[in-house]
């Protein structure tokens, strides 16, 4: 299991002594104020076989995200609404400590809480991608491969898809007698709204904003929130194996809204020429 | 008033906004297990088994300084209205990751180096709120099993209804409902040890079902002391007192 296998990334101790001394003064290894991020660069539509895709490095954390489209058969419980995949690997290539395989658990985790904050968010409104209801609807398939891991998967993952979504092209496709047909044509995504992913971890009494794996490995425990637009939060996932009190997570919700507010237009800027 | 709680504040299963499902826990109900505990939460019905701290297997998993905890949560197939198939599914494996790292740090991991605890939570059926009432029933387990610990786990979701916050949501209302926050809280540590949200919440709305969420995790605290009283001491004793 993998709380075992992540033990095995050794942070002497002496490293792990310095980070607590440094962040007691309220100052990171890297020289970073607490809730402030690593440089953000997006690149969109690197993939040109892909309907959208999105480059995202986040200091060190690499991550690409590529969308496919095709049609599908809706959920039984869903007939007037698309579909959303979200799928995510850390690709073998991406650490000394990567293996190849099916996702483990961090891996699933990772996927679905970044699928959480794109489905609760309704940034893609999925009424808008039903063909004929109850039969056909667009499947939006979204796969993740990290490609180099630095810390902060989640908040890069995030970004990167939500980049992936903004610059998509779909074909648009229309139901003539009851057949469906593919007009040559290329339409955006429907897009409600744009969620930011903000993760913070704490060390001690300390909770720092953006971590890196060398902080990660230190961290006792971890939160994720994705906000919306309006500043309203829309998807929490708490990790780790320590634990918060109320008013850590009340500052974790502050910092989130606010950071949110600075990492939107960051990625609208990013994704507009898209 | 929406159509999930009336013009009398009374919700489709007759409860009122702040009142949590009938709940009903015993402790030792299985007789091979170190530890264990069979829970009703609503309509969930969930046993679980706590085997260790034993060898561990594989070899290679063993810490030097402290015990490796395992989770498992895993639903029947037949625990749900349409047949779930028994392989672990994506949901579930989340659903265990959270739910050990729920229940770690009320553990004392320390005091056994060199070993495993297996925590088996399984969903016999399943209503709104099973990861909460397996957190709740694993952390009864451990205690029975005679594991070190801090504090036990309670846990227990709230959410937004009708645009009202309400604890404890059913399998319609998150569903229906537009928010759902499973919450786990060391009780006497005053310490959250899982917390998911999906759904969409205001800042001050957050406040309020994270509030209300630990409320209702003090009243399951109550029923998790009462279960394990009950079974090592015989008689349902004033719990109060305790404290």
């Amino acid at each position: 299991m993998s709380s075992a296998r992540k033990s095995n990334m050794i942070v002497e101790h002496l490293r792990r002594a310095q980070m607590k001394e440094l962040l007691a003064e309220r100052k990171r290894l890297d020289g970073r104020g607490l809730t402030e991020s690593r440089p953000i660069k997006i690149e969109t539509n690197v993939i040109k076989k892909a309907n959208g895709s999105a480059l995202v490095t986040l200091g060190n954390t690499q991550v690409i995200a590529g969308i496919k489209v095709q049609t599908d058969e809706p959920y039984e419980e869903l007939p007037d609404k698309g579909l959303l995949i979200c799928n995510a690997e850390v690709l073998p290539l991406a650490s000394a400590y990567a293996e190849p395989g099916p996702p483990d658990e961090d891996a699933i985790e990772l996927a679905r809480v970044v699928d959480r904050g794109i489905r609760e968010s309704e940034m893609i409104d999925l009424k808008k991608l039903v063909l004929i209801e109850g039969q056909k609807v667009y499947a939006v398939f979204i796969d993740v491969g990290v490609l180099n891991v630095d810390g902060n998967l989640f908040d890069a993952t995030s970004y990167a898809v939500v980049s992936a979504l903004l610059t998509a092209k779909l074909p648009k496709l229309e139901v003539k007698d009851g057949k469906i047909v593919d007009t040559g044509k290329l339409m955006p995504a429907p897009i409600k709204t744009v969620p930011v992913s903000v993760t913070m971890v704490r060390i001690g009494d300390t909770l720092i904003a953006d971590p890196t794996s060398e902080e990660e490995a230190c961290m006792d425990a971890r939160v994720t929130m994705t906000t919306d637009a309006d500043g309203h939060v829309c998807a929490v996932q708490k990790g780790g194996t320590g634990a918060f009190t109320v008013e850590q997570i009340h500052h974790v919700v502050e910092t989130a809204i606010s950071k949110g507010e600075e990492i939107r237009p960051i990625i609208k800027k990013a994704t507009e020429s898209g | 008033m929406g159509k999930l709680i009336n013009e009398q504040g009374i919700r489709t299963d007759g409860r009122r906004v702040d009142e949590l499902r009938p709940i009903k826990i015993e402790v030792g109900v299985l007789k091979n297990a170190d530890g264990s505990s069979y829970i009703e939460f609503g309509k969930n019905k969930i046993v679980v088994a706590v085997y260790g701290p034993k060898e561990v297997h594989p070899k290679h998993m063993a810490l030097p300084d402290r015990s490796v905890l395992r989770c498992r949560y895993h639903m029947s197939p037949f625990s749900v209205e349409e047949r779930k198939n028994p392989a672990p599914s994506r949901r579930e494996i989340e659903i265990s990751k959270v739910t050990r790292e729920a229940l770690e740090p009320a553990l004392m991991l320390d005091d056994y180096p060199r070993t495993a605890i297996d925590v088996y939570i399984e969903v016999l059926q399943a209503d709104g709120g099973s990861r909460c009432a397996g957190i709740t029933a694993a952390s009864v387990a451990l205690a029975d099993a005679g594991v070190n610990m801090k504090d036990l786990v309670a846990s227990c979701a709230a959410g937004k209804v009708d645009d009202t916050i309400v604890l404890d949501i059913n399998d319609e209302e998150d569903k229906e409902g537009q928010a759902d926050m499973p919450l786990a809280l060391l009780p006497n540590l005053n310490q959250i040890t899982l917390m998911q949200m999906d759904g969409i919440l205001a800042k001050d709305e957050y406040k309020k079902c994270l509030d209300t969420a630990i409320e209702g995790c003090k009243k399951v605290y109550q029923l998790q002391k009462e279960a394990l009283m009950k079974k090592y001491f015989g008689t349902e004793i004033e719990v109060g007192n305790l404290a």
